[in-house]
C-alpha cells in the first residue's frame, strides 16, 4: 500500500509540473483578442437543486415559466417539453389545461385533408415560434436561436483541472444554469478598448463561444410582472429562468436524488453486511 | 469450515441470512425499473382523450376514429335498426351485461343502455375490436345486420351485442360524452 | 476445467442423473465452487468479476433502452429525450446505460494495469492476455458506435472524425471509408448499421470472455508475488472465499457508479450531446468520451511527415499501434520475474507510466496547439519507449528481489512482518477442495 502511495505522489509531482506550465501558457493571451471563450467564468450561484437533496423551488419555476412564456418563446422554441408536464411546477390539472389552450397547434389533415390550427391541449409540446429552422434563421439575421428544452444540459463552461475533480464530491452538476444566468446578467459589460465587435452582435464576455453573439440583450428589469413580491431584476428573472430551463432539461431531477439517496443507503448497508461476511469466512485463513 | 468451530455459529449464521436476505432485497429493488420501463408511458396515457365532430353524420352513417389505438365505432343508426335491436328480448343475448363504461358494471345489455342514452339512441360509440381475439369487425353485415367478424365468424346485431360465434362479450362502449350537440369526447 | 480432477459428487438422484446426460452442475461446480486460487489475491484481483457485472449491467439496461431507442436521424434524438422523460424509469435506465460505459472502462483499465504490474501477461498465460485485449478492443468499438446513437452533436463529430481515421490508408482508404459510412458522409445508414452492430458487438465480448475464462481456468490465476501454486495451502477454494471477496469488492464499486448515476449523471458526458446533431455546424472543440481521449492525445501528437508515410496517416498509425502494442506485450517482457512486487526499477517505470497515461488522457481534452502538442510527443514517446525499450531491456539488467519459495510463505512472512493476530496453525490449514 505504502508503495502504491510512493506512485502516487511522484505522480501527482509530475501532473503539478506539466500542469503549471500549461496553464500559464493558456493565460498569456491578449485582452483585446481573446483567443478562449467564455473570455469570463460564470460565477457559481446557489440553486435549491443543488447537492444531494436538491428540489425545485415551485414558485421560482413559476415565475420562470412566465418569463419564459412572455419573453424567451417569441423566438426560442422548446419542442421536447409537453404542457402536461407542467403539472410538475405545481398546476392543477385545469390550470395546465388552460395554460395549454393560450397556444396554437397545427393539426391534420381533417376529412378534407387539410391541415388547420386547433387550441393546444395538455398532451402538445410546446409549439415553435417559427415554422422551421431556415425560418427561424432568416428573421434572426442568420443565426436560429437553440431550442430550450435542453440548453441547461447543453452549455456549461469547461471547469479545467483541478476544479473539475473537486465537482465530483461537490456534486457541482449546475454549470447550465450558473452559464445562462451569468449571460443574461451579462450583458451590461463594456469590450476591452481595441477589441472589435462585428456588427449585428453584442458584446458578452460569459458568452461560450466567442466575444459576442447575435441575441442582444433580451431582458431588462420590470419587464415581467411578479405576482409573487419578488423582486423585478435582470438578476432575479434569470434565476428564475435558469432553475426552469434546468427543470425543462431534468424534469426527473428530484426523483434521481431521491432515489439515489436511498439507493446509496441501501449499498452502503448491504457492503457492510458482506464486508462483515467475508471477514468471517476468511477468519480462518491468513492472506 | 471445521477450524471456526470455535465461533458461535448462532451469530455467524445470522450474519449469513442477514446479507442473503439484503442481496435478495437488493436484487428485487434492481429488477423493478427493468419492469416498470415496459409500462405504457407518460405520453401515451396522457393521449387518452379525443373530441370528434359528428355533425356530418346523417343516419345510416358511420365514422371510425382511432382512439388509445384502437378504432372506435360511431354510427348515426337507422331507425330501422334502432327498432330491430330493441325487439330483441334480453333472454335471446349471449351476453346480457351492457359492457358500457359509462354505466355500472351490471347494467343489461338493453338497445337503450347500448346507445347514447335518453334522445340519443341513434348514437352508437363502441370500440370496434372482436371480443374474440381482436380483429375489427366489418360493418352492416353478417346475420343481424349489424357488425360480423371476418376472422372467425361472430356476428353482431346493430346495437354491437354478440349473437352468434366464438366471442364471448358484446362490443365495448368506452367512456364518451356529447360535450355538444355535433361534438363527442371519447375517453 | 481445473487441471481435469473434478471433485463434483451429485448427491441427489437427478443430479446424478443430470450428470451422467449434461454435466452442467459439474462445470460450474468445478469453475465457480471447488475452482481453486490463491489465497493471497488482493482487491486488484476483483475487477474481472466487477467486469463481469458490468457487461451483463450493459447488456440487460441496453436491450431495454433498445425497446424505446428509434435508429433513424430524424427521430433518434427525440427517442432518447422521451426515455428520458416519459418512459418510467427511463431516466434511471438511459443514465446506467451512460455511466455503465464509462464504469466499463474505469474497470477495464484497472484489470489491465493489474495484469501490467503482476506480470500476469508472462508464459503460460499468454493466450489470456491476448484474448483480453481482444475484448478490450471489442469494448473500444461498441463504446464508439454507442456514443453515435444518441445523434447529438459529439456523436455526430465524433463518427465523422473516426471513420475518417481510415482516409489516411493509401489508395483504399476513401473507399473503407465509404463502406463503413454507407454514403459520403454519416447519415442515417451510418446511424443505422452503427446500431445493429452495438446490438451484436456485447454479445461477441460475451463469447470472448467466455474463451477468456476458460483460458484461465486452465492456466490458474496470478497472484501478487507471481510465483506459481505449488501445494494445496497456497490455495482456497473459489467459494466461498474469492466469491465474497469479489461481492464486497463489487459492492464498493456499484457505490460509486451509483454516485454517479444519482447526483453527477452528467459529469463524465460532453454537453454538447445534447445538441442535436448538425450535419452543417462543426462543435468549437471535439473531443471522445474520455476513455478515448489518449489514444486521440496519440493521434494528434504526430504532426511530422516521417519519411514518406505524411503526419495524418502516421497518426493513425501511432494510434492504433498504441494498442497493437499491447498484444506483444507477453513476448516484450524479458524478465524472468513475473509480478513488479520483487522488480524496484519495472515498478518506477510502471508507475511513471500509468502518470503518463493519465496525463495523455488530460492532453487529449486539450485543444491541440502550442504547448499542448509538445508535451502530447513526449507523452507518446514515453508511451511507446515503456513497451518497446524499458520492457525488453530491463528484464535483462535488472536485479530482481529475493523472492519467497511459495504463495504460503509469502503469506506467512508477511503476516509476521505486520504483527498478526493469526494463528499459525488455522493459516496453514485452509479447507481446500480443489
Amino acid at each position: 500500500m505504502k508503495k502504491i502511495l510512493n506512485g502516487l505522489a511522484a505522480f501527482g509531482l509530475v501532473m503539478a509540473g506539466a500542469l503549471g506550465a500549461a496553464t500559464a501558457a493558456e493565460e498569456a493571451h491578449n485582452a483585446a483578442e481573446p483567443t478562449h471563450f467564455p473570455i469570463m467564468k460564470p460565477t457559481q450561484e446557489k440553486w435549491s437543486f443543488s447537492g444531494p437533496f436538491g428540489t425545485y423551488d415551485r414558485a421560482q419555476l413559476q415565475r420562470g415559466l412566465k418569463v419564459y412564456k412572455e419573453v424567451c418563446s417569441a423566438c426560442h422554441s422548446m419542442d421536447l417539453v409537453a404542457f402536461r408536464t407542467l403539472a410538475d411546477l405545481g398546476y392543477s390539472e385545469e390550470q395546465v389545461k388552460a395554460f395549454a389552450a393560450e397556444y396554437e397547434v397545427e393539426d391534420g389533415p381533417n376529412a378534407d385533408g387539410e391541415m388547420f390550427t386547433r387550441k393546444a391541449g395538455p398532451n402538445d409540446h410546446f409549439p415553435s415560434p417559427f415554422p422551421n429552422e431556415a425560418a427561424a434563421a432568416a428573421a434572426n439575421g442568420g443565426a436560429a436561436p437553440p431550442d430550450m428544452s435542453l440548453l441547461a444540459k447543453a452549455r456549461a463552461v469547461e471547469r479545467g483541472f483541478p476544479t473539475f475533480v473537486f465537482d465530483i464530491f461537490t456534486q457541482y452538476a449546475e454549470g447550465g444554469p450558473d452559464y445562462i444566468h451569468a449571460l443574461l446578467t451579462g450583458y451590461d459589460h463594456e469590450p476591452p478598448a481595441g477589441m472589435e465587435v462585428a456588427e449585428g452582435t453584442h458584446y458578452n464576455p460569459f458568452f461560450i463561444a466567442g466575444k459576442s453573439l447575435a441575441m442582444a440583450k433580451p431582458i431588462s428589469d420590470g419587464q415581467v410582472t411578479y405576482d409573487d413580491g419578488s423582486p423585478e431584476t435582470v438578476d432575479q428573472y434569470s434565476r428564475d429562468v435558469s432553475a426552469f430551463l434546468m427543470w425543462a432539461a431534468e424534469p426527473h431531477l428530484e426523483a434521481r436524488k431521491q432515489t439515489g439517496f436511498s439507493v446509496m443507503v441501501f449499498v452502503l448497508l448491504f457492503g457492510a453486511l458482506v464486508y462483515l461476511t467475508k471477514r468471517k469466512v476468511w477468519s480462518n485463513v491468513a492472506h | 469450515m471445521s477450524a471456526n468451530d470455535t465461533i458461535d455459529p448462532t451469530r455467524r449464521d445470522f450474519l449469513y441470512v442477514a446479507t442473503g436476505m439484503a442481496g435478495v432485497v437488493g436484487a428485487a429493488a434492481v429488477a423493478w425499473p427493468f419492469i416498470d420501463q415496459m409500462r405504457p408511458d407518460a405520453s401515451t396515457l396522457a393521449a387518452s382523450s379525443i373530441e370528434v365532430d359528428v355533425s356530418s353524420l346523417t343516419p345510416g352513417m358511420s365514422l371510425t376514429v382511432k382512439w388509445r389505438g384502437k378504432p372506435v365505432f360511431i354510427r348515426n343508426r337507422t331507425p330501422e335498426e334502432i327498432k330491430s335491436a330493441q325487439e330483441v328480448p334480453l333472454a335471446e343475448l349471449k351476453d346480457p351485461v351492457a359492457r358500457n363504461a359509462n354505466l355500472s358494471g351490471d347494467a343489461q345489455a338493453t338497445d337503450i343502455d347500448r346507445s347514447a342514452g335518453d334522445g340519443k339512441e341513434n348514437w352508437l360509440v363502441m370500440v370496434g375490436v372482436c371480443t374474440h381475439l381482436g380483429c375489427v369487425p366489418l360493418g352492416q353485415q353478417g346475420d343481424f345486420g349489424g357488425w360480423f367478424c371476418p376472422c372467425h365468424g361472430s356476428h353482431y346485431d346493430t346495437a354491437g351485442r354478440i349473437r352468434k360465434g366464438p366471442a364471448p362479450e358484446n362490443m365495448a362502449i368506452p367512456t364518451f360524452s356529447f360535450i355538444s350537440d355535433s361534438t363527442i369526447r371519447i375517453g | 476445467m481445473s487441471g481435469g480432477h473434478s471433485t463434483y459428487s451429485p448427491t441427489t438422484g437427478i443430479g446424478r442423473w443430470m450428470d451422467a446426460r449434461m454435466p452442467l452442475p459439474r462445470l460450474i461446480h468445478d469453475s465457480f465452487i471447488s475452482y481453486p486460487v490463491p489465497r493471497n489475491l488482493n482487491y486488484a484481483y476483483t475487477f474481472g468479476g466487477i467486469l463481469s457485472l458490468m457487461l451483463a449491467a450493459q447488456i440487460i439496461t441496453g436491450i431495454v433502452l433498445a425497446m424505446h431507442y428509434v435508429s433513424d436521424t430524424t427521430l433518434a434524438f427525440q427517442s432518447v429525450e422521451k426515455i428520458m422523460r416519459d418512459v418510467n424509469s427511463g431516466w434511471l435506465l438511459r443514465y446506467m446505460h451512460a455511466n455503465g460505459a464509462s464504469f466499463f472502462f474505469i474497470a477495464v483499465y484497472i484489470h489491465i494495469m493489474r495484469g501490467l504490474y503482476y506480470g500476469s501477461y508472462k508464459a503460460p498465460r499468454e493466450l489470456l492476455w491476448i484474448l483480453g485485449c481482444i475484448i478490450y478492443l471489442l469494448m473500444m468499438a461498441t463504446g464508439f458506435m454507442g456514443y453515435v446513437l444518441p445523434w447529438g452533436q459529439m456523436s455526430f463529430w465524433g463518427a465523422t472524425v473516426i471513420t475518417g481515421f481510415f482516409t489516411a490508408i493509401p489508395l483504399v482508404g476513401d473507399w473503407i471509408q465509404q463502406l463503413l459510412l454507407g454514403g459520403f458522409a454519416v447519415d442515417n445508414p451510418t446511424l443505422n448499421r452503427f446500431f445493429a452492430l452495438h446490438y451484436l458487438l456485447p454479445f461477441m465480448i460475451a463469447g470472448v470472455v467466455v474463451l477468456h475464462v476458460w483460458a484461465l481456468h486452465v492456466v490458474g490465476q496470478t497472484n501478487p508475488t507471481g510465483i506459481e501454486v505449488k501445494s494445496k495451502t497456497d490455495v482456497v477454494a473459489f467459494t466461498p472465499y474469492a466469491t465474497i471477496k469479489d461481492a464486497f469488492g463489487m459492492i464498493v464499486f456499484v457505490f460509486v457508479f451509483a454516485y454517479f448515476i444519482f447526483y453527477i449523471p452528467n459529469f463524465l458526458g460532453h454537453p454538447d450531446n445534447y445538441i442535436q446533431a448538425n450535419s452543417l455546424k462543426t462543435p468549437a472543440h471535439i473531443v471522445p468520451e474520455w476513455y478515448y481521449l489518449p489514444f486521440y492525445a496519440i493521434l494528434r501528437a504526430i504532426t511530422f511527415n516521417i519519411g514518406p508515410i505524411d503526419s495524418k496517416l502516421g497518426g493513425v498509425i501511432a494510434m492504433f499501434g498504441s494498442i497493437a502494442v499491447l498484444f506483444f506485450v507477453p513476448w516484450l517482457d524479458t524478465s524472468k520475474v513475473r509480478s513488479a512486487v520483487y522488480r524496484p526499477w519495472y515498478k518506477l517505470f510502471f508507475w511513471l507510466f500509468v502518470a503518463n497515461a493519465i496525463f495523455l488522457g488530460w492532453l487529449g481534452s486539450r485543444p491541440a496547439e502550442g504547448s499542448y502538442v509538445i508535451m502530447a510527443q513526449f507523452s507518446t514517446f514515453y508511451y511507446f519507449a515503456f513497451f518497446l525499450i524499458i520492457m525488453p531491456v530491463l528484464g535483462l539488467i535488472e536485479t530482481p528481489r529475493r523472492m519467497p519459495n511459495s504463495i504460503t510463505e509469502a503469506v506467512l512472512e508477511k503476516n509476521k512482518a505486520g504483527a498478526s493476530v493469526q494463528p499459525a496453525g488455522a493459516a496453514a490449514s485452509p479447507e481446500v477442495k480443489g
